[in-house]
């Protein structure tokens, strides 16, 4: 029996093989859409060069100033030239695109959690529970991301992890709100009914029947959020809040070449161009995902 | 086995309250299957989830195998009494296999060896190994029904509620699960405590049937007593009128 | 001998798909004239379909064809979809089971019968007005000036399709279908509507398909019964006459439905054979 007939088996003999049968069949359905596919595999490029970027690439020449081959174009041994202070471009970038994952994946982190921990509550309990957690959340979302970045550069000195607790804690309170409006969805649905009868307690409930349901939105607004995170990143870059020179951040090498755009236009270009790609290849991956999720529900 | 006195049941409050229930009361014996007919807003499903304690704030007394059962109830309690829901679409979680829905149970009364109560329960029903891992989307109706049921039995209750569990169903259907219904209760020995709009289909399960208007227990009678047509009073009349299909004479303006 | 309103030969409704085409109705033929027309068949038998095929609401990517489908001098197979608009409320009318679906929710009832008349009939507001009121009153509901200006949350049940009725059939259709009108109905109430619709149908001269799962429903109530199965029709016969049913489906259905006083130990279960879904009728 081929794995494919194993996975597409109306009968699975064990637990594993439903997961992964069902997983296979939403893959299918995703495979099909073209954009969603294009999305998934910018975003698994960006994945593959981040981790294997050593192999790639010579990690001094990140560094390494050499100020006599300053601003030079596309050359044999700089295929994208080379920026301000001599250091090769692309070997920048690639290692710019670990840090970029890195913002990105520890954002994710602290965001999910935090949004579920509080959306989940307020929308099964209500009442004042409700109240005291969606005030809360309100008062995060009145925060301005890049006004809160400069106070914590400010309070506790600029670099990414300070730059990753500003951007986290003004970007979790809309999932806490998608969490909470899905629960209170489901929250009287006749399953979650038959739990209580049985006599399952509210934290099993809470977590094992409906934070299940709540996940594939939370997923999916995360993907197309990540364009927006990376933005701000790297705004935050650019305004030298983010990473530190001399690590290679894609904002930060954008910010540093604004003084020569416009006769050396690829020191601030390419960068940008990647921030571009990689947005998009986050958003074409989240409507892919948003579609197929759709279409089984 | 089942005791319900004087249960009320109201939603909202001061001038806009609603009493869903309104001062029922009734007794299912050990091993009876007692049936409640009536339309929809008739408080007939509201009545088996207060018995169920599925309403936190039902009022009156609910008593069941002796025991008083108030508005908390123990883990355990829950191991007397189980429901089944109507919608076979709705009462399994979607994103769960069988064997999930089944298992939960097992663990939260830690009763252990899931990996033999589970089939177990499944043949019980009439279901097979093949349908053990699979989500509810790829069974049919039916068969949902059946995992509904084989879920309120894993506990080994001493009564089965059921709301309206073959509305959703089609004729045959419906005749399965009536069928299964049937054999459970003897090889068991369920009380049972169904809810129904169709009278032939309550008529069919229980011996004693109690029909509901507006909240109210209108009166209780026997299916017998039903099919003869030896009914007091005008509601109870004019189901079995209806029940009996079209009839343009019947019709007044 | 009732003049044919309406007459379909082998009408056929594909839905193409990945896994292969699904069809839903199959080599369905059958008249109406001034009767009373059942078509019963359990979920999938695709009886609604058919109701939907004859007012060409088959959304894409499903086809209907058929060697004939005819609506008195119409010929329905070579119909657009803006022939069959032109169809819909003034030839052929169809009142679904839930009014929630089909009325506007922010006009009042009322307004929304007298804009349907207006669609057919060049007529001025107040004259629709009139007429609405008209057609609630032939309903029979006590107080229509009350009942026009209510909005459809307001009007629930059976009320509610009473008001579908008279929306329906105000442009004077000579076909109405109904697709389980009741089924979403109290049982007391249930027997009130159709006999307002049969009261009207009849004394209007048209003709009635009634959709239904409820064979009970379906014999008491129509002239004649179709037997749908998997997509074909397995039996045609009178109503009064389904207890003497030929086909094994059909009496297998009828076996399986509990009876009030005929009570069985244990209900006979339906054995589909699979020769009901290919083999000769």
């Amino acid at each position: 029996m081929s794995v494919r007939t194993w996975l597409l088996d109306p009968a699975p003999a064990s637990r594993r093989q439903a997961q992964l049968g069902g997983w296979f069949r939403a893959w299918l359905a995703f495979r099909r859409n073209t954009l969603a596919m294009t999305g998934l595999v910018i975003v698994a490029l960006l994945v593959l060069i981040a981790i294997f970027a050593p192999v790639l690439a010579d990690r001094t020449l990140a560094v390494q100033q050499v100020l006599e081959d300053r601003l030079q174009g596309s050359s044999a041994l700089h295929w994208f030239g080379t920026d301000e202070l001599g250091r090769d471009i692309l070997t920048r970038m690639i290692f710019g695109a670990r840090i970029t994952l890195v913002i990105v994946f520890l954002v994710s982190a602290i965001v999910v959690p935090i949004g579920l921990a509080i959306g989940l509550p307020a929308g099964y309990f209500g009442g004042w529970v409700d109240a005291v957690l969606m005030r809360i959340t309100d008062i995060f979302l009145a925060f301005p991301r890049l006004v809160l970045a400069l106070a914590f550069a400010a309070a506790l000195g600029p670099g990414i992890e300070n730059a990753v607790i500003a951007i986290a804690l003004t970007a979790w309170p809309p999932y806490a709100r998608l969490a909470r409006a899905e629960t209170m969805t489901r929250r009287n649905a006749e399953f979650i009914q038959a739990a209580k009868l049985l006599g399952a307690s509210e934290f099993r409930i809470l977590a094992t029947q409906i934070l299940p349901l709540c996940l594939p939105s939370v997923i999916i607004r995360l993907t197309l959020d990540m364009a927006g995170i990376i933005l701000t990143a790297a705004g935050l870059g650019f305004l030298g809040l983010g990473a530190q020179p001399p690590a290679a951040e894609w904002g930060a090498m954008v910010s540093s070449g604004r003084q020569v755009l416009l006769d050396q236009w690829w020191v601030a270009t390419l960068p940008g161009l990647a921030i571009f790609v990689t947005s998009l290849g986050f958003n074409l991956l989240g409507d892919g995902l948003r579609d197929v999720s759709d279409s089984r529900s | 086995m089942i005791v319900l006195e004087h249960a009320s049941v109201y939603y909202g409050a001061g001038s806009k309250r609603v009493a869903a229930v309104r001062d029922v009361s009734l007794r299912v014996a050990e091993g009876e299957a007692f049936g409640l007919v009536g339309e929809s807003g008739s408080g007939k499903s509201t009545v088996l989830r207060a018995i169920a304690g599925l309403i936190p704030h039902a009022q009156g007394v609910v008593r069941l195998a002796g025991h008083d059962m108030g508005a908390r109830r123990p883990t355990e309690s829950r191991r007397m009494a189980q429901m089944v829901f109507q919608d076979p679409y709705g009462s399994l979680h979607p994103n769960q296999t069988v064997d999930q829905t089944l298992s939960m149970p097992i663990a939260i009364h830690k009763l252990g060896d899931a990996d033999r109560r589970v089939p177990a329960a499944l043949a019980e029903v009439g279901l097979g190994r093949e349908h053990r891992f699979r989500y509810p989307h790829q069974l049919s109706g039916g068969q949902r029904q059946r995992v509904a049921i084989a879920r309120a039995l894993i506990l080994q209750p001493r009564i089965l509620l059921l709301d309206e569990p073959t509305s959703a169903l089609d004729v045959s259907v419906q005749a399965e699960i009536l069928n299964l219904l049937t054999r459970l209760r003897r090889e068991l020995g369920l009380t049972m405590l169904m809810v129904s709009h169709d009278l032939a289909v309550i008529a069919h399960l229980c011996e004693r049937i109690g029909v509901m208007s507006g909240g109210e227990l209108l009166e209780t009678t026997t299916a017998n007593a039903l099919a003869a047509g030896n009914v007091s009073h005008p509601y109870t009349q004019a189901l079995l009128r209806s029940n009996q299909g079209f009839d343009a004479s019947g019709v007044t303006g | 001998m009732t003049d044919t309103l309406l007459s379909v030969r082998n009408l056929r409704v594909v839905y193409p798909g990945d896994d292969g085409d699904f069809h839903a109705v199959r080599d369905v033929s059958f008249t109406l004239g001034r009767e009373r027309l059942g078509i019963v068949g359990e979920s999938g038998s695709g009886k609604s379909t058919t109701g939907r095929a004859i007012m060409g609401l088959v959304a894409a990517p499903g086809r209907i064809t058929a060697d004939e489908m005819r609506l008195g001098d119409l010929d329905l197979t070579r119909m657009n979809e803006a022939g069959f608009r032109k169809l819909r409320g003034k030839r052929i009318a169809m009142v679904l089971q839930d009014p929630k679906y089909s009325l506007d929710p922010v006009m009042t009832v009322g307004d929304q019968i007298a804009e349907t008349h207006r669609q057919h009939v060049n007529a001025g507001r107040k004259a629709a007005r009139h007429a609405a009121l008209e057609m609630l009153e032939a309903v029979q509901i006590r107080d229509p000036e009350r009942v026009y200006g209510l909005y459809p949350h307001q009007v629930s049940g059976g009320m509610g399709q009473r008001v579908m009725i008279a929306m329906m059939l105000i442009a004077g259709p000579d076909i109405l279908i109904a697709d389980e009108p009741t089924s979403a109905l109290d049982v007391t109430v249930q027997t009130q509507v159709l006999a307002i619709m049969d009261n009207l149908v009849r004394s209007r001269g048209m003709g009635l398909i009634l959709v239904s799962h409820n064979l009970h429903l379906v014999s008491s109530f129509c002239d004649r019964v179709l037997v749908m199965y998997a997509g074909r029709v397995l039996e045609t016969c009178a109503a009064g006459d389904l207890a003497n049913a030929k086909h094994p489906y059909t009496r297998g259905l009828l076996a399986a439905l509990p009876e009030l006083g005929h009570r069985r130990a244990e209900l006979p279960q339906l054995q589909r054979d699979p020769a009901w879904l290919e083999g000769p009728l």
